[in-house]
């Protein structure tokens, strides 16, 4: 091949064709600046026309929004769980007021039954003055607590799986005055709560994720627009089909990695700024109500693999997308016969 | 290597229609004899470019039988169309130069789709562009090519790869009659090559200037004149 190859070259040289050669020049004179090569390669797929930056515009924009909603799901579902777990460790025990007077004892005895159930971690009676604190908003700062009949309270952590149903029948059966709050009215509702916010946060993800998709999808076909004069020449030098769609496979690629990257840079650069404000230190009433606002905000890893898997899904549906319009392409141009 | 008994390109009573339009070609019969010169020629709206296509496979027959190389036109497998056009080469009307890329690049894209080296076509692309003129437009993208110069840079490109066959649709219909006579020595210098040569042109001056069979479309009939 190279052979048949040289020998050709030197065939060609053999042969002169006088077509417009540079002009003689005068002795002395400079040649003239001749244009250079590129430093690279240009790529077979033309870049930088406008249709494809307002995709990168495009798809920066959808992911980082898809990004954000990614979060904000994972934030819920986060505190939804930790609410229903801290409230499942913890029931109460109210004591109300003995007729003789004698609260105390009955406290003290429904501590003891209590910590007799299995599964009881511990039992703690609020003390009288803690029990007043939490009323204080209520009731003021001096009011005589021998006035109002305030139930004692117990705070009873639990083990899961502890059997709640025998310690609630047991303080019935020994304590005269004790009742179980096991929260479950408070649980179930704000297990519902919880529940109806995933369910809205994950229809939100979904409608936004499929914007995303509709949207890159046809951003992309719009960006192609231009290429069916690349993609014929391609085709008709003799290019193999799948080395074309390779081609713009790869180019698009890239640019939908570009382009998503900078929407879950931001995405997670806007996380990372919550989580520090969060965790910034104040002393002023207004700084810790700024701690606990953002607090509630922080993303966990889930947000930020979510993050990742937003933008590596976008970048890939592009990718699929120039390659299938490249091949629908080139299909055209196979079946433009008459 | 190629049996000169055997015929590069064979048609028999080739029809084509676009469509559901009128049939552009009728009952177009001829042969093409490998190293062999011809001229397709006749009014604009004759059928030259449309035959053209079917030369290199970008339309199909709608009736008759077209052979290239020996495969059926109608039949060949959709794996074979990209090999069997890479032993043709064709300069489009139009030219088709690709805007983004320089002189170069687009003589060299041919190759480059093959997945070859630059290092191992270097020389021959110079070469090539220094044999048609263009060798200090090398680095030039086509915005800055003259009519004549992107014309030359087409038919470089479609030389590149040595092809069996070469396909010119109208070579001559941008350039002025002097670039005409150069452009016209170097598709015989090819033709001494060895390559089979298919010029389209309804340039009666250009013909005149040597002389080779002529495949005259008119209406859609073709008559030969050897
Ligand atoms: N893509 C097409 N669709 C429909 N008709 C076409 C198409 N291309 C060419 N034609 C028609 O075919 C006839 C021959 O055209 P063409 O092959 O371009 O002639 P020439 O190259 O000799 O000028 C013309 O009547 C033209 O209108
Ligand atoms: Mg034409």
């Amino acid at each position: 091949m190279t052979e048949i190859r040289s020998a050709f070259a030197v065939r060609i040289r053999s042969i002169r064709i006088p077509l417009r050669r540079g002009q003689a020049r005068a002795p002395g004179e400079r040649e003239p600046e001749l244009p250079r090569r590129p430093m690279q390669p240009n790529p077979i797929v033309p870049p930088r026309t406008v249709a494809r930056r307002a995709l990168l515009a495009l798809v920066a924009i959808m992911s980082f929004l898809a990004c954000l909603s990614v979060a904000a799901v994972s934030i819920v579902s986060e505190r939804a769980y930790d609410w229903r777990n801290q409230i499942a460790e913890e029931v109460t025990i109210q004591v109300k007021p003995a007729s003789d007077g004698d609260t105390d004892a009955l406290v003290a005895r429904a501590v003891d039954v209590a910590l007799q159930v299995p599964g009881i971690r511990s039992a703690v009676p609020i003390s009288e003055a803690d029990a007043a604190k939490l009323l204080e908003p209520w009731l003021g700062r001096d009011f005589d607590r021998s006035e109002l009949p305030v139930p004692r309270l117990i705070a009873v952590r639990i083990a899961p799986g502890a059997d709640i149903a025998a310690l609630s029948r047991r303080l019935h059966e020994e304590v005269p005055n004790a009742s179980l709050d096991d929260h479950s009215l408070w649980m179930k509702r704000l297990s519902s709560m919880a529940n109806v916010m995933m369910m809205l946060g994950l229809a939100i993800l979904l409608l936004v994720m499929v914007a995303t998709a509709l949207c890159v999808v046809f951003a992309t076909r719009g960006a192609m627009a231009g290429s069916r004069d690349v993609i014929e020449v391609l085709h008709f030098i003799g290019a193999e089909d799948s080395y074309v769609a390779r081609e713009y496979q790869r180019h698009f690629l890239v640019l939908g990695l570009k382009g998503a990257g900078i929407g879950g840079a931001l995405a997670a650069g806007s996380f990372l700024a919550t989580g520090l404000v969060a965790r910034f230190q104040g002393s002023t009433p207004e700084e810790a109500q700024l701690r606990t606002l953002f607090g509630s905000l922080i993303v966990g890893p889930p947000g930020y693999l979510g993050a990742l898997a937003t933008v590596l899904v976008t970048a890939g549906i592009i990718a699929v997308t120039a390659r299938w319009t490249v091949t629908r392409t080139l299909k055209e141009l196979e079946h433009s016969s008459g | 290597m190629i049996d000169p008994s055997e015929s590069v390109i064979r048609f028999e009573n080739v029809g084509l229609r676009y469509g559901l339009g009128p049939e552009v070609l009728r009952d177009v019969s001829f042969s093409i004899a490998p190293g062999s010169f011809q001229y397709v020629t006749g009014p604009s709206g004759a059928g030259k470019t449309s035959l053209l296509r079917l030369l290199f496979l970008s339309l199909r027959p709608t009736r008759g039988i077209l052979q290239i190389f020996g495969q059926d036109a109608a039949t060949i497998r959709r794996d074979k169309v990209q090999s069997t056009r890479r032993r043709i080469g064709i300069v489009f009307q139009d030219f088709r130069l690709l805007e983004h890329l320089t002189t170069f690049e687009n003589v060299a894209l041919p190759l480059r789709v093959l997945g070859t080296e630059e290092s191992s076509y270097r020389r021959d692309v110079s070469e090539l562009l220094d044999w048609v003129g263009l060798g200090e437009k090398m680095w030039v993208y086509p915005q800055v090519l003259s009519g004549g110069e992107k014309q030359r840079a087409a038919i470089a490109r479609a030389l590149i790869t040595r092809p069996e066959i070469l396909l010119a649709d109208e070579p001559t219909g941008n350039v002025d009659p002097p670039l005409a006579r150069r452009l016209l020595r170097l598709f015989i210098e090819l033709n001494r090559l060895g390559t089979s040569v298919v010029i389209a042109t309804h340039d009666l001056g250009l013909m005149d200037q040597y002389d080779a069979r002529r495949l005259i479309l008119e209406a859609g009939h073709l008559a030969i004149h050897d």
